[in-house]
């Protein structure tokens, strides 16, 4: 594997019974990239990406993620990666301090890494008067910002985003995104799915699956070439209407 | 009018969720609501379909008061709420003939106004409302909203999590229902989807921004927008951030949307000082304003 790809996948494939969900992709994702995975409802996306992420074996292809096989070594890709999705955040019940002790904990995090950290963590996010305030009192932007914040807490390869910004208003979304630009910049692999068509357009690349398959991949400006149109909305409604 | 809010406000316990909310819907107007998560939508939606009182202000829909005269309004009304309200463990068309029984009819009555959604579910008539997928889910909670014909439609969020290849579908099957004389009330956190109302009202935080014709609305917007991109996006961000002239700086896809203080500004200043940041392959040029961009200008 060359040293500049955090992510290299090849033939990759999940059948369900007779039901393939995803059908023989082969992309690789530079470090430090903004990848965006895009693809209508039931085409197979989670399925990829639990695949990606160590949590659901392959049928067959092969994969190879922070350095790791998804076959032989789906422990150690969790331990390399970072996750978070709109679904699934924070504990509502525990404090922004609480949560962020909790997961640098899950993440194996010493207690003195995990003081420093939080500390930085609440700093950088204006958030020192709600340190010990339930997450589900915090506002929906605030917490995805802390729950981006958190996934990136032991220092990932790569960090996953599972539609991370569904309803957040948007002054908020761009405070996300500057985020997210920031942590690239540090040479953090951002892999994010997204259905905000205009999101897609922050990214380096994009991939668009349609029924199982990558059905185009490539930057959003060249996309928008290839299809001669202005949005990558307009790119996806003419993939995946046919 | 269709629909008249007026001075309208609710709290729970500490929170302000409405304040001081007036707009008007003309009859057979397809008026959208544009707002993110708790800006307040969903409980201005529950007011008006009678399901909850507010602590001020009146409001009447088509012609009745919310609160004295609301039997006249639920018989008149179709409500889609943002999260899937119908029978799970009914089936699709078990569905749809209950909601039609409750409201005194039956399907073959006014088939009509559903029949086009209504035979893209039809294949799966006899499947549990629960094992549909999403797209699916939503046409049938749109039928089971349209089947005693209502006067006025009200839509919660009815396109939040649903593949772009749906939502253009379901803004036509909106379309058409509009055509047919119905009133809607959509409400969506996409500001894309406002470009496709007859009239909107931006909201946030329990408070109306502003309301208009989305072109007017776009008008309305104070200043030039200059698209702005160079190597390093991060960078980009940074520098015109920390630019003294700066006025606004957001991320837009592949560009930054920036506007500037001074009334005489020229880009060739900008890209002087961007370049003494070491930045390198920099456009600046004008581009046009975006329903986002006022709704962030006046949210700020």
């Amino acid at each position: 594997m060359s040293n500049d790809h955090v992510i290299k996948v090849e033939g990759l494939t999940k059948m369900f019974g007779d039901f393939t969900a995803v059908n023989a992709i082969t992309f690789e994702v530079e470090k430090g990239e903004i990848f965006g995975f895009l693809g209508a409802n039931g085409a197979g996306k989670t399925t990829a990406m639990k695949m990606l992420i160590g949590i659901s074996t392959p049928t067959s292809g092969k994969a190879n993620v922070a350095g790791f096989d998804v076959f032989t070594n789906a422990e150690d890709i969790k331990k390399n990666i970072g996750y978070m999705s709109q679904k699934f955040a924070l504990y509502d019940d525990l404090t922004v301090k609480e949560n962020i002790t909790f997961f640098g904990g899950i993440y194996g995090l010493s207690r003195k890494e995990i003081k420093e950290k939080s500390a930085v963590l609440i700093e950088e996010l204006e958030l020192e008067k709600a340190a010990n305030k339930l997450v589900g009192s915090l506002p929906l932007g605030w917490k995805q910002k802390l729950s981006f914040s958190v996934s990136l807490l032991h220092d990932p390869k790569i960090v996953f985003l599972d539609e991370p910004t569904g309803g957040v208003d948007p002054i908020t979304r761009r405070q996300f995104w500057e985020m997210i630009y920031k942590a690239a910049n540090q040479g953090t692999t951002v892999f994010v799915t997204t259905h905000y068509m205009d999101e897609a357009e922050y990214c380096d690349r994009v991939s668009i699956m349609v029924n199982g398959t990558i059905e185009a991949l490539d930057t959003p400006k060249k996309l928008k070439e290839r299809f001669k149109t202005d949005t990558m909305n307009d790119v996806f409604l003419k993939l995946a209407r046919g | 009018m269709s629909i008249t809010v007026s001075n309208i406000s609710k709290s729970y316990k500490t929170v302000k969720a409405l304040q001081h909310i007036s707009f008007n819907v003309k009859e057979g107007e397809l008026f959208g609501l544009i707002g993110p998560d708790g800006a307040g939508k969903t409980t201005l939606f529950r007011i008006l379909t009678t399901l909850l009182i507010a602590d001020e202000g009146t409001a009447t829909v088509t012609g009745f008061e919310v609160v004295s005269e609301y039997k006249q309004i639920r018989n008149s009304v179709g409500y889609m709420p943002g999260k899937f309200s119908l029978y799970q463990d009914l089936t699709v068309e078990e569905n749809l003939e209950f909601f039609a029984t409750i409201f005194g009819t039956t399907i073959e009555e006014n088939y009509d106004l559903i029949k086009d959604i209504y035979v893209q579910i039809a294949p799966f008539k006899d499947r549990r409302a629960g094992k549909l997928s999403g797209g699916m889910k939503q046409k049938l909670a749109l039928c089971c909203a349209l089947i005693h014909k209502p006067k006025v439609l009200f839509l919660d969020e009815p396109t939040t999590g649903v593949d772009p290849v749906s939502r253009k579908e379901f803004w036509e099957m909106l379309k058409r229902l509009q055509q047919k004389g119905i009133t809607i009330l959509v409400s969506t956190p996409y500001m894309d989807e406002a470009a496709l109302c007859d009239r909107i009202a931006l909201i946030q935080d329990g408070k109306i921004l502003e309301i208009d014709t989305p072109n007017a609305i776009i008008k309305h917007y104070p200043k030039q927008i200059y698209n702005v991109r160079a190597n390093n996006m991060y960078q980009l961000i940074t520098s015109l951030n920390a630019y003294e002239h700066s006025h606004s700086v957001y991320p837009f896809g592949e560009y930054v949307h920036y506007t500037d203080k001074r009334t005489d500004f020229s880009p060739e200043d900008l890209l002087r000082y961007l370049e003494s940041r070491k930045l390198s392959e920099i456009e600046i040029e004008k581009t046009q304003t975006t329903i986002e961009d006022t709704f962030m200008e006046l949210a700020k």
